[in-house]
């Protein structure tokens, strides 16, 4: 586990370095406003680019964290398998799975998963 | 004597990520020639022998460029997330199967899967942060994308992991020593290819930096360092990739020569895929993980689950 920490401690410190070698290397020029200014194919930005929200797209983050925490409730199951009756983990996976199935096909029915309407 | 095997790990870490940094340029070259045959001209061909040196030029020059500074941007924000999603793919790296010299997880299914979702909020906050309404769009998107496939990547690896009972990726060679999982569970694996190709935003799924009509995605404001540290975290990505495809499903006996020409052989596939198909329409991507992929791996889940019980009992 320190190994661990200690290189992944090692892997950001020599990405950082890269970075700052880049800072180092790369050419300098005076800051010009209009160069600083975000890209928009030679127009100033007409709108800013922090306010807008997409409903749709949250909705698509909703249903995935519906399915990641289902996800996360699954991944016991393997490390269980040895460790409880055997009868009872075939149910509770089966169970757990046909559920998961119906919800998805349920949000399928109520158009939840509908990208263009 | 615990110091020694340590400092063997440590130096076998070290070796391994200059291999994948060498790994990741080769790559780039091998995608220029691969993209200029198919294209029926020759790719870069002059520098060093026969443009074995392009790399190392195409490195030099990127870093050698000038770093621009948005306006408004949160800067500190923008210049962190391409460091944080280099090491993070780099990270990825310590998971590969080993009986010595590395860790050999024991749950390194579950690490693949905390790396692999924490490289989304770089995507995300590399196209937030840089304040244009281009890469905002881009980064958005590849939010989306990346989070949706994640679900059908997910419970595809569940299948592979409920026929090994585990997950140690050392398992994976055992089982898989008379047949490939390629075979034994044939489209499943196909529909991990493709969700790798869109969890990694290769060409047919790459919305995130479209051309034609997001300039190049959530990119567009990097240049020099931040640029290259994004790209070199996007083909080791598609490295890794190819190396759980061939873990999974080609018969994962690390140690052997052939599995290495295997995992150039797919990443050679992610390059070929790129080089022949066009940009698929985004409504259905998302139509494709959702209510094609998703459904498809939750069934065959359920399938895989009564093989193994049959197979126990």
């Amino acid at each position: 586990m320190f190994l661990i920490m200690i290189l992944i401690l090692l892997f950001i410190i020599i990405s950082n370095i890269m970075m700052f070698i880049s800072m180092i290397l790369s050419k300098k020029s005076n800051l010009d406003r209009e160069k600083c200014s975000p890209f928009e194919c030679g127009f100033d930005p007409k709108s800013s680019a922090r306010i807008p929200f997409s409903l749709h797209f949250f909705l698509i983050t909703v249903i995935f964290l519906i399915f990641d925490v289902e996800i996360a409730l699954i991944f016991p199951m393997i490390k269980t398998f040895k460790l409880v009756n055997f009868f009872l983990w075939v149910k509770i996976s089966f169970f757990f799975i046909i559920i998961l199935l119906l919800g998805l096909y349920h949000e399928w029915n109520q158009n939840m998963i509908e990208w263009t309407n | 004597m615990i110091m020694k095997d340590y400092l063997l790990i440590f130096i076998g870490m070290i070796i391994l990520m200059i291999g994948v940094l060498i790994g990741v340029a080769y790559l780039t070259l091998l995608e220029r020639k691969v993209l200029g045959y198919i294209q029926i001209r020759k790719g870069p061909n002059k520098l060093g022998l026969i443009g074995i040196l392009q790399p190392f030029a195409d490195a030099i020059k990127l870093f050698t460029k000038e770093q621009t500074y948005p306006m408004f941007s949160n800067y500190l924000v923008y210049y962190f997330s391409p460091i944080v999603g280099f090491s993070l793919s780099l990270t990825l790296w310590m998971m590969i199967p080993y009986y010595f010299n590395f860790f050999s997880f024991n749950l390194g299914f579950l690490f693949f899967f905390s790396c692999t979702s924490l490289g989304v909020y770089t995507l995300m906050i590399s196209g937030w942060s840089s304040n244009s309404n281009y890469s905002l769009l881009g980064g958005l998107r590849a939010v989306a994308q990346t989070i949706s496939y994640e679900v059908s990547l997910a419970f595809i690896m569940m299948s592979t992991i409920i026929m090994i009972m585990d997950f140690n990726l050392l398992k994976l060679m055992d089982y898989q020593k008379f047949i490939w999982f390629l075979i034994l569970m044939f489209p499943l694996s196909l529909c991990w290819l493709s969700s790798s190709l869109a969890e990694t935003n290769r060409t047919p799924f790459d919305f995130a930096e479209g051309e034609s009509e997001l300039v190049s995605g959530f990119n567009v404001e990097y240049s020099s360092g931040g640029f290259a540290l994004i790209f070199l975290a996007e083909y080791s990505s598609i490295l890794f990739m190819s190396l759980m495809f061939v873990l999974m499903y080609m018969g994962g006996y690390s140690l052997s020569f052939i599995f290495y020409l295997k995992l150039s052989f797919l990443s050679f596939v992610f390059i070929w895929v790129r080089g022949t198909l066009p940009r698929y329409r985004y409504d259905k991507l998302m139509y494709l993980a959702w209510k094609s992929y998703l459904p498809i791996s939750l069934n065959f889940l359920l399938l895989f689950l009564g093989f193994k019980i049959i197979l126990f009992n």
